[in-house]
C-alpha cells in the first residue's frame, strides 16, 4: 500500500486499483473540532480536483477534493455519528471514502509522505 | 489610562469581592437576571388581550386542515411579556451599549434623528397597495434615495427592492444572467477571489453558476495574473469585495474590470464595505457593473437580529435594463410613477422579474435618506475618512503586541486584521475573543478571513471616539499579553458572563432542537 498526499491536504492510500481517501493530520489540526462530515454518494464518479466531500468544523466548512479520478465504492458510515474520528485519527479510522481509480497515472502528480511533510513545514 | 471610571464614583472593589460561589434562591445575581423560556412562564389560559367568546364556528371549509386541538402557545400577561424580552435584552450586547468591533459587518451608530423620521406617519403608516396618488411623499423619498445611491456610486440605475446584502448579490447575478442570455451567450462560471465576502460563492451557486476560486496574493489582494489567466468564453463574471475582507483596497479593480469586460463578462462588486470609501471612490469609475449597498452597514439603518435589512443594487448602463420591477420614476409633472408589470413592456421590457412582492423596506429607505441628507456630501466624506482613520489607529496601537500580517505593507481601510502568531503554545484566537467578553466587549470577527491563521478582524467604524478606542485597545493589549504569556485563566474565559465558555463543538455535533423532550 502506498500513500500519497495533495497540496489541499488530502491523503490517498492506494492498493492496486483501489484506494482510501481522507484529510491529513495537519488538515484536521488546522480545522479544529470537526462537527460534520458530508461524504460523497456511493457509485458517484469523481474527477481529480472535484469537490467530493465537505468537512465542517467549529471554524470553517471546507471542501475535500478528489485526489484522483475514479468511482466511489464505500463511504465511512461511522462519521455520521462520530465526526470526531477525523480529529482523533485523521489518517486511519477517520477516512472519508474508498474508490476505484480510473487513471492511476494521475498519482504521479501527488506528493509522497516526505515531500508532503516538507510542504507542510514550509507553510 | 484605560481604566473605566477613573474619577472613582464606584465604591472601591478588590478582586476577592467578586464572589462566584454565592448562590441565590432565584439564580439571579442582583441585576443580572436569569430568565425562563417563554413557554415556561405563565399558563395557557392567561392572555394579555380580551377576546370575545366564540361559539359554533363552522370549520367545514378547512376540511382536513382544521386543527384537532388547541395550539401550544404560551400564555402571558402584558407585563410578563414585556419583562421577558426586557430581561433577555439585558443579556444582549448592542451598539447602543459599547464598541461593537465586528469586522466584515460594519456595526455603526444609528442616529436617533433617522429613527424619528422613519416613524413619521406618512412613511410608517402607509400600505403598499394604496393608490400611488395617495403615497406620493413616500414614493418620492424612495426615488430621492435612489438618485443619491446612483450618484454616490457613479452608476446608471438602481434596483431598490432587494431586502439585504445576499439578496442584493442574487439580484446582481440575475441581472448578469439576463444580460448574457439576451445576447444568446449564457455562461457557466463565476470567479470568486479568496479575499471576497463569504456569501459571494453561495450566491453564485444559488444563481446556478459554477464557482471557481481565485487565489490571493501574499499582500492579501486578488491575484490579477491568476484571474485574467482564467477568463474565457465560459466566465459570466467575477465577484469582488472592495475594500476586501482583509481590510485592503483592491487597487487593481479597474484593470480586472477591463479584462473581464474584454472577455465578455461582468463585474459584481460586493459593497458590504462601502462605508470605507463612500464619498471618495465611485465604483462606477472602476468598471463595476453591479454592486449592492447594505443600507444597514453604510447608511446606518438598524443592524442584526435578522432584519429588516435592505440591499439596493446599483447597476451599470449595461445591466440597468435588466433590473427587477417595480421601481420609481419621476414624471415630467414632478409626480412619481411606479413602474410595474402593466407598464413594463413599454418602459422597462427586459426586467428579469421581481425580487419581492412590493417596494422593499420603506422604513430602511427613510432612515438611510435621513442619514444621507443630515450628513450631506461633505459629511459622508468625513464618515469614510473617520472610519478608515479609526481602523488604522487600532492597527498601529496593537501591531506591537499582535501580529498584523498585512500591517507592514501599509495602511488598512476600514478594518484591522490580526493573527494568532506569537501566542503561547495551546492559546488561540478563541481564548482572546472569550476574554474580551469578560472585559465587557462583543468580540471581533474571528477565524475570518480564512487566508489568515487565527484571524481577528476589527472594524471600529467612525462611531467611536478616541477615548472609546483607547479603552478597547487597552483591553486588547492586556488580553494579547496574557495570551502570549500563557495565562491559564484566559483558556477558561469568560469568567464574569452569565454563562461560562459554552461547548460549541458539542452543540454542533449533538444539537438540541427542542426545549424539552416530548
Amino acid at each position: 500500500m502506498t500513500r500519497f498526499f495533495t497540496k489541499d491536504h488530502e491523503w490517498i492510500a492506494v492498493e492496486g486499483s483501489e484506494a482510501t481517501v481522507g484529510i491529513t493530520q495537519y488538515a484536521q489540526s488546522q480545522l479544529g473540532d470537526i462537527t460534520f462530515v458530508e461524504v460523497p454518494a456511493v457509485a458517484a464518479t469523481v474527477a481529480k480536483g472535484d469537490s467530493a466531500s465537505v468537512v465542517d468544523s467549529v471554524k470553517a466548512a471546507s471542501d475535500v477534493y478528489a485526489p484522483v479520478s475514479g468511482t466511489v465504492t464505500v463511504v465511512n458510515a461511522a462519521l455520521e455519528d462520530q465526526p470526531e474520528l477525523v480529529n482523533s485519527d485523521a489518517e486511519g479510522e477517520g477516512w472519508l471514502w474508498k474508490m476505484t481509480l480510473s487513471d492511476p497515472s494521475e498519482l504521479a502528480s501527488l506528493m509522497d509522505e516526505a515531500a508532503y511533510q516538507t510542504f507542510v513545514t514550509e507553510l | 489610562m484605560n481604566e473605566i471610571n477613573p474619577s472613582g464614583w464606584r465604591p472601591a472593589m478588590n478582586t476577592t469581592s467578586i464572589v462566584q460561589e454565592i448562590e441565590t434562591f432565584t439564580g439571579n445575581r442582583a441585576l443580572q437576571l436569569e430568565e425562563a423560556l417563554l413557554f415556561e412562564i405563565g399558563s395557557p389560559d392567561r392572555s394579555g388581550v380580551d377576546f370575545d367568546e366564540v361559539t359554533d364556528i363552522d370549520l367545514s371549509a378547512l376540511g382536513p386542515n382544521a386543527r384537532k386541538g388547541a395550539p401550544n402557545l404560551p400564555g402571558l400577561s402584558e407585563p410578563e411579556t414585556v419583562r421577558h424580552y426586557t430581561r433577555l435584552s439585558r443579556q444582549n450586547y448592542a451598539i447602543d451599549l459599547g464598541v461593537f468591533p465586528l469586522g466584515s459587518c460594519t456595526m455603526k451608530h444609528n442616529p436617533r434623528l433617522d429613527e424619528k423620521v422613519a416613524r413619521m406617519p406618512g412613511f410608517a403608516d402607509v400600505h403598499p397597495l394604496q393608490p400611488v396618488q395617495s403615497v406620493q411623499g413616500a414614493l418620492s423619498a424612495i426615488n430621492e434615495l435612489a438618485v443619491w445611491l446612483v450618484k454616490l456610486t457613479g452608476m446608471h440605475g438602481v434596483a431598490m427592492t432587494p431586502k439585504a446584502g445576499a439578496h442584493g448579490e442574487l439580484c446582481g447575478l440575475l441581472c448578469i444572467r439576463a444580460a448574457l442570455e439576451a445576447k444568446g451567450d449564457p455562461r457557466e462560471v463565476i470567479l470568486v477571489p479568496e479575499s471576497a465576502h463569504g456569501t459571494n460563492p453561495a450566491t453564485a451557486a444559488f444563481a446556478g453558476y459554477r464557482v471557481e476560486n481565485i487565489p490571493a496574493t501574499a499582500d492579501g489582494r486578488v491575484d490579477v495574473t491568476a484571474l485574467t489567466a482564467r477568463l474565457g468564453p465560459d466566465v459570466a463574471g467575477v465577484m469582488i469585495t472592495n475594500p476586501n475582507t482583509c481590510g485592503l483596497f483592491e487597487r487593481d479593480l479597474k484593470v480586472i474590470a477591463d479584462a473581464v469586460h474584454a472577455a465578455g463578462g461582468y463585474v459584481y462588486c460586493d459593497g458590504a464595505n462601502f462605508n470605507a470609501i463612500v464619498g471618495r471612490v465611485r465604483p462606477g469609475d472602476l468598471g463595476v457593473d453591479a454592486m449592492h449597498i447594505n443600507l444597514h452597514k453604510t447608511f446606518s439603518t438598524p443592524h442584526g437580529g435578522g432584519g429588516p435589512g435592505s440591499g439596493p443594487v446599483v447597476l451599470s448602463e449595461a445591466l440597468a435594463p435588466y433590473g427587477p420591477l417595480p421601481f420609481t420614476a419621476r414624471q415630467a409633472d414632478g409626480s412619481i410613477k411606479l413602474i410595474e408589470e402593466e407598464d413594463a413592456y413599454l418602459e422597462h421590457p427586459h426586467a428579469f422579474g421581481r425580487m419581492c412582492a412590493f417596494h422593499g423596506q420603506m422604513g430602511m429607505y427613510t432612515r438611510a435618506l435621513a442619514y444621507i441628507l443630515s450628513h450631506g456630501a461633505d459629511g459622508l466624506r468625513q464618515v469614510s475618512g473617520d472610519a478608515v482613520l479609526n481602523a488604522n489607529y487600532v492597527l498601529r496601537s496593537l501591531d506591537d503586541v499582535l501580529d498584523a500580517p498585512f500591517g507592514p505593507a501599509g495602511h488598512c481601510m476600514h478594518e484591522a486584521l490580526f493573527s494568532d502568531d506569537g501566542f503561547a503554545e495551546g492559546f488561540s484566537t478563541l481564548d482572546l475573543a472569550k476574554g474580551l467578553i469578560d472585559e465587557g466587549y462583543h468580540p471581533m470577527t474571528v477565524y475570518f478571513p480564512l487566508v489568515v491563521h487565527g484571524a481577528m478582524l476589527v472594524e471600529p467604524t467612525e462611531t467611536e471616539s478616541k477615548a472609546g478606542l483607547d479603552q478597547f485597545i487597552g483591553a486588547m493589549r492586556s488580553l494579547a499579553e496574557r495570551a502570549k504569556a500563557g495565562d491559564e485563566m484566559l483558556k477558561s474565559a469568560p469568567h464574569l458572563a452569565p454563562r461560562r465558555r459554552l461547548d460549541e463543538t458539542l452543540a454542533a455535533r449533538k444539537p438540541k432542537l427542542v426545549y424539552k423532550e416530548v
